[in-house]
């Protein structure tokens, strides 16, 4: 158990550079998952807390230990690897044994700490198979278990769930969730999937070309997401990004939205703290997640944020709970999530409700978040982007 | 059912079971092509000198008898010496096991660290590391043997040794290396992560699964040093030649009659142990040339 602080952490592999000023910092006992496209340099920045690269600058501590120089053996984490990477030679039981045998802890401690972690995941009775006997949830399970027996003070996770099938790994990632609250030891997770992301997370660190977009707790990334690569990349179907011009009409501010046949709407954005003032006549990118449009708000009768529009439905994508409704506004395909009984079929006008009290601005340049003061709790995180 | 129908349709078809004579037919020629010589080599080795001078070349021996062997192995004459090829095949196990364990290991050694290992200018060290396997022997000869010379071990089985384990290096290198690079690199994270260290992450991680290899470079070597002359002729003296060395000056020593069956038991003793390392562990040397090439 400790903390994790990295500040401005370069890595360059010959003149390219991988990571740009990477700085965080999560206390004990906090789940951390790195997230971004491939490429990003979120492996990399695992592998440097891990000490199998070294950081060309920046510092790395783990509690109040700067660990830049120190091996990885030495700087008591413990990595999962997306391959798992077990020792085919040996067995379950000699796997979880083998950094035990290494740093010398007496045998019958060992064999205690064998069954405590085989308990615990389940897997007594596949301590004397070899890896190759294993299908791949229970290789899974064991690599975790190698990791657990260390009893680190890190856990860092590499993509574990990537090579299981799509029901395993949902299954698996409840159960890290789990076990995460029952061990309550620090983890740095990284992942490409924004599901696993937001699912697992204390905090989430999004990354893109080797800098971190936002470091922030799941709902503030999903509430309030401090440029448009963040809002689009998390959130399953994406946030809608509709192109339009700040307006004023009677007094308020807002948006007018087109939605085919020359049907026009006007909609006011009034939340606190948004000062729309300047950005009057500029166009900018509004961002509203499809469930902010929908056949209608159960309980939201009157609530004057909620706007009526009617469009015409392009293509419905049914998923069981919800049905997509494909619309067209401003010019954009535009995702609405209604019920599946109140969809109608494609070609017909339907009444859509939009709630605008989460809506969220873009400047269309810089795309970054407009007038919302997003202070997150832990502002060190926030690298500031040109 | 559906193999049998396939089986019937595959019975019916001419061209189908023309190309299959075809095929065996060509294959049975071509074992037969290769597998003559040896025949008539083991046929003369068991005849009589009597036998060999009236007989035919492939004709059955009249009477089968071992005196060939007994004499190439223990009493033939190579050079003055009359005690056959007997301290000569022991030179030649006292300068192969050691050459190839010596090799094989260092060869181990070598891959691991150009493939788990790398650092900076590693993949140049391998690259020229890799010339020696195109190096022609007659080219080091000279330069070589002035080496031995200064080294003290000249006309010495130690310095045949040493000859052959510099000269296997470069092969038994790339084929560890090439093996090992199909190992995923996690698994030698992991084991940092566990703590071990360079040699424990060879000993404990790398040699378990590289049995196949090993017989590769095992067989690969053994016949190598083994089957060489040159080096033989060259490096060794009076006392350390090996077998091959030997088997040339028997066939060449003349005292009157040539006693070709003698020749012929000499020329086998000295092919059997090669014979029997492909055919003991020839399985193995496919299957882990072959595991080499295909990744995962």
């Amino acid at each position: 158990m400790a903390s994790l602080t990295i500040t401005n952490v370069k890595k360059a592999f010959g003149s390219t550079e991988v990571l740009k000023g990477i700085t965080l910092r999560i206390e004990s006992g906090e789940l951390l998952v790195l997230v971004g496209p491939s490429g990003c340099g979120k492996s990399t920045l695992l592998n440097l807390i891990a000490g199998l690269e070294s950081i060309t600058s920046g510092e790395i501590k783990i509690g109040d230990r700067v660990v830049n120089n120190i091996r990885p053996k030495d700087r008591d984490i413990a990595m999962v690897f997306q391959s798992y990477a077990l020792y085919p030679n040996m067995n379950v039981r000699k796997n979880l044994a083998f950094g035990l045998e290494t740093r010398r802890v007496p045998r019958a401690q060992i064999e205690e700490t064998i069954q405590k972690v085989a308990n615990v995941l389940q897997i007594s009775e596949l301590l004397d198979r070899k890896p190759s006997q294993l299908s791949g949830g229970q290789r899974q399970r064991v690599a975790m278990g190698r990791a657990l027996a260390r009893d680190p003070a890190i856990f860092l996770f590499d993509e574990p769930l990537s090579n299981l099938d799509a029901k395993l790994r949902v299954e698996m990632r409840t159960e890290i969730k789990l076990l995460h609250q029952r061990i309550k030891t620090t983890i740095v997770y990284v992942t490409h999937d924004q599901i696993e992301a937001m699912t697992l997370a204390d905090r989430i660190a999004i990354m893109k070309d080797g800098t971190i977009q936002q470091f922030d707790t799941p709902h503030q990334i999903y509430e309030n997401p401090s440029n448009l690569f963040v809002a689009g990349f998390i959130g399953s179907p994406s946030m809608n990004f509709i192109p339009c011009r700040i307006a004023t009409h009677g007094q308020q501010n807002g948006v007018f939205l087109e939605t085919g046949n020359g049907r026009s709407y006007f909609l006011p954005i009034e939340q606190p703290g948004l000062a729309l003032d300047p950005w009057i006549d500029s166009e900018v990118i509004l961002g509203i997640r499809p469930e902010m449009i929908s056949h209608g708000f159960a309980g939201q009768k009157g609530n004057p944020q909620i706007h009526e529009i009617e469009s015409i439905v392009k293509v419905l994508e049914p998923t069981g709970p919800d049905t997509l409704v494909f619309v067209n506004i401003n010019g954009k395909e535009v995702t609405c999530r209604a019920n599946p009984s109140a969809a109608k079929p494609p070609g017909e006008i339907m009444k859509l409700m939009v709630d605008m009290s989460k809506t969220i601005l873009f400047d269309p340049q810089t795309e970054e978040l407009i007038g919302k003061s997003t202070t997150p709790p832990f502002q060190v995180g926030l690298e500031k982007r040109k | 059912m559906r193999n049998e129908a396939q089986i019937t349709t595959m019975n019916q078809s001419p061209g189908a079971i023309f190309g299959r004579i075809l095929l065996y037919t060509i294959l049975i020629i071509a074992a037969i092509y290769f597998l003559i010589p040896l025949l008539v080599m083991i046929i003369t080795s068991l005849k009589t000198m009597n036998d060999i001078r009236t007989g035919h070349l492939i004709s059955w021996p009249r009477e089968v008898t071992l005196d060939a062997w007994k004499e190439a192995w223990g009493s033939a004459c190579i050079g003055v010496k009359c005690e056959g090829i007997k301290g000569y095949f022991w030179n030649s196990v006292r300068m192969v096991v050691p050459a190839v364990a010596i090799s094989t290991i260092m060869g181990a050694a070598n891959g691991y660290v150009f493939s788990k290992w790398r650092f900076k200018g590693s993949e140049m060290f391998f690259s020229s590391l890799l010339l020696g396997c195109f190096i022609p022997f007659q080219v080091i000869l000279l330069p070589m043997a002035s080496t031995l010379g200064r080294l003290g071990i000249a006309q010495s089985v130690t310095g045949l040794i040493t000859v052959h384990v510099i000269y296997g290096l470069a092969f038994t290198t790339l084929f560890f290396r090439n093996f090992y690079v199909t190992i995923p690199d996690d698994l030698v994270k992991a084991a940092k992560i566990d703590g071990a260290g360079f040699f424990r992450i060879f000993w404990k991680i790398i040699l378990p699964v590289s049995i196949p290899i090993f017989v590769v470079s095992i067989i690969w070597q053994t016949t190598q040093i083994w089957n060489d002359f040159l080096f033989g002729v060259a490096f060794s003296g009076g006392d350390s030649q090996p077998v091959t060395v030997a088997l040339n000056n028997l066939v060449n020593t003349s005292t009157g009659v040539k006693k070709y069956n003698v020749d012929m038991a000499a020329a086998i003793i000295a092919g059997i142990p090669t014979l029997f390392v492909y055919i003991v562990a020839g399985k193995y040397f496919l299957r882990g040339l072959i595991a080499g090439a295909v990744k995962g």
